[in-house]
């Protein structure tokens, strides 16, 4: 063991780690997002979901003993947010955005309420996998002690953007997505497609919430999101509807998130704040440079009430 | 097209009479003469592990004390909110003892309050007290430092990388004291011990606190411990780790079976039932309530298995001192860790003294800055 010598080394490797323990959250509820923007909604109620999520998959998985059981719950609780907001959404001349943050805040509020007795209880983590058993240098090890559900979210990343452009149901919710005139025609309901996509990007929502109370950090406290379920719906936007820039977005997010502390570490602590932050100051970064005032954002769904 | 959104008659008079109902519900009968209703307010849930639960466990030794009743609320925001509970506490629950805990309750809700009621008592913590105040109100804090310092001696002996972790929230005083009071008491076993500091910008961030852990374990630190509201998720990350761990509010030993040394405590569950009975007595409580380990309002938790007896005798040693004639750790000539004297030789800064409540500095051995 030999720390001394791994001097600055360990800021790309405490970033990488940080990139694949912080990233998942965001992964999971950019995907589903991303699907239900897809069908030309947006939901910004995600981050109450994403809490919710966290705190019944901890219950849950409290209660049974199982962690899996408990990542079920959380993204069951996700649908039913998820129908929740389409079922407001398809009355008539209701706004999603503004359904949204009620339904964020409705969410942030009932997760409190009834998380009160889980903040102290320790419930089973998901498991994780050693990816790192070919290294002997034990921050390398740390680093790639890879979590399930990432693995999952890496595998699912592809399958989505596949299914999306390739089969039938892809094919239905982008059309929904970019003109509902034309899926009518064709004999589909708008409202039952974005239905199905808002509870499916409910259910990742719940996922990803899960993630946070059962792998890291691994509890259930009030504070335990900041902002990852609304940073995640920006993400969408940012990786302009693709999946693939979906999950590299995920990672730039939760590296830059462990940037600050990383760097703290080894000793380079001027400007600590403006370091943590670094992910902000990256979307606002990001955002300008990819504005244009003369088109539309390349890739959005036609019917998506935040670009038309 | 309009729309008429005026209300029918019958929607008036069903929702008067409903609230009409609702109002003459017994509420308010928990008002039973004779009984002194004491309220304690929190800012978190008081169950976190951590600040909240410390205060939460006072409560409950002020619940066993008899013909006291005891309203607790959790939650409560350092805004505008904590005047409607207390208001909602004096008005409804017939409180006349008010324990509102949060630092930033004081001013200017509890103020503002005192003045409204003066013939209810606040108590709060922080020790923010100054002369001139009004009478009915009184702050109290403990000198936490003194058990960190005891923290920092005892995993001064289990340390193999001499390098030592704390994830703290901002950079105030009493942060600072506590960071400095660690490091002066590892380094007094073995100057050469370091402690990094990773500040994580707020009382409570999960994630940051749990990736500043893992930071600090990557850099080969072997002792971990924090200033944080909820050291639950620090511990429990080290733990993760195989660091060792020194708690900090409450006991955390229950989260890390494996690394859990000791840990600085508050004792409210002492204080609190002795400030209850003053009440009760009509004895003149003192504006300022101050005292560390002698006056029993911090404590250190119980020793674990991992500690060596090496290490028990020369903390117990020290703890005696505190108990008895005093022990300085501030003590002239100390360094900050850029150098510069900020104690000077021949300077014994003792628990009173108020230079202390201004610290600015970490000391020599701190690897981190202020700002």
């Amino acid at each position: 063991m030999n720390d001394a010598s791994l001097g600055l080394w360990t800021v790309p490797i405490a970033v990488l780690g940080g990139a694949i323990r912080v990233s998942t959250p965001f992964l999971f509820v950019s995907l589903g997002e991303l699907v239900t923007e897809k069908s030309g909604r947006i939901n910004l109620g995600l981050e109450g979901t994403l809490i919710m999520g966290a705190m019944s998959g901890f219950g849950v998985a409290y209660l049974t003993g199982s962690p899996w059981l408990g990542v079920l719950a959380a993204g069951l609780v996700g649908v039913m947010f998820g129908a929740l907001h389409a079922a407001i959404c398809s009355l008539p001349r209701v706004n999603d955005i503004a359904v949204g943050i009620a339904l964020m805040i409705f969410g942030i509020g009932l997760a409190f309420y009834l998380g009160k007795p889980l903040v102290q209880p320790k419930a089973p983590t998901l498991p994780a996998l050693p990816l790192g058993f070919w290294s002997d240098i034990p921050q390398v090890r740390a680093a790639l002690e890879v979590n399930a559900l990432f693995i999952v979210g890496l595998v699912f990343t592809p399958i989505l953007s596949w299914a999306l452009a390739n089969t039938r149901w892809g094919l239905i919710v982008r059309m929904v997505g970019d003109s509902s005139e034309a899926a009518r025609a064709l004999g589909y309901s708008p409202l039952w497609v974005r239905l199905y996509a808002t509870c499916f990007g409910g259910f990742m929502a719940g996922v990803g919430g899960s993630f946070l109370s059962l792998y890291y950090p691994g509890s259930w406290s009030e504070g335990l999101s900041s902002g990852q379920g609304i940073t995640a719906v920006a993400l969408v936007i940012f990786a302009r509807w693709n999946p693939l820039a979906c999950f590299g977005a995920s990672l730039l997010f939760g590296g830059a998130g462990a940037l600050g502390p990383a760097l703290q570490a080894v000793g380079v602590t001027s400007g600590t704040y403006l370091l943590n932050a670094a992910p902000y100051f990256l979307t606002l970064l990001i955002l300008v440079f990819s504005s244009s005032s003369r088109r539309r954002v390349a890739g959005a769904p036609g019917e998506l009430s935040v670009t038309k | 097209m309009t729309q008429d959104y005026r209300l029918s008659r019958r929607a008036v008079l069903a929702g008067l009479s409903a609230g009409a109902a609702f109002s003459a519900l017994p509420l308010s009968s928990a008002r039973a003469a004779g009984a002194l209703t004491v309220g304690f307010i929190y800012v978190g849930p008081k169950d976190d592990y951590g600040y909240n639960q410390s205060h939460a466990a006072g409560a409950t030794a002020v619940k066993a004390m008899s013909g006291v009743k005891v309203v607790e609320e959790e939650r409560v925001p350092e805004t505008i909110d904590v005047e409607k509970t207390m208001e909602s506490m004096i008005n409804l629950d017939g409180a006349t003892l008010l324990f509102p805990t949060s630092f930033g309750y004081f001013d200017p809700h509890i103020l503002k309050e005192a003045k409204k009621y003066p013939n209810v008592t606040f108590m709060h913590c922080g020790g923010l007290w100054h002369e001139g105040l009004p009478t009915n109100v009184h702050s109290y804090f403990g000198y936490i430092d003194e058990a960190e310092f005891l923290s920092g001696i005892v995993a001064a002996y289990v340390t193999k990388t001499k390098k030592f972790g704390f994830v703290a929230a901002k950079p105030i005083p009493q942060v600072l004291r506590n960071i400095n009071a660690f490091t002066l008491g590892a380094r007094s076993v073995d100057p050469t011990i370091t402690v990094q500091v990773i500040f994580t910008g707020d009382w409570s961030m999960p994630v940051k606190e749990a990736e500043a852990t893992n930071s600090l374990a990557d850099q080969g630190v072997d002792v971990v411990t924090c200033h944080v509201d909820s050291p639950k998720v620090v511990i429990e990350t080290a733990e993760k780790r195989g660091l060792f761990t020194c708690g900090y509010h409450a006991s955390q030993a229950a989260l890390a079976p494996k690394g859990y040394l000791t840990g600085a405590e508050w004792n409210w569950e002492a204080l609190y039932p002795s400030l209850v009975t003053d009440f009760e007595a009509g004895k003149t409580i003192p504006g300022l309530i101050r005292g560390g380990l002698k006056a029993g309002i911090v404590k250190t938790s119980p020793y674990t298995a991992l500690v060596p007896d090496a290490a028990k005798a020369k903390a117990d040693g020290v703890k005696a001192q505190f108990m008895g004639a005093g022990y300085v750790i501030f003590a002239g000539p100390i360094k900050d860790n850029k150098g510069a004297t900020v104690i000077d030789a021949g300077v014994m800064r003792g628990q009173t003294d108020i230079e202390l409540e201004k610290m600015s500095y970490l000391v020599e051995g701190v690897i981190g800055s202020t700002s």
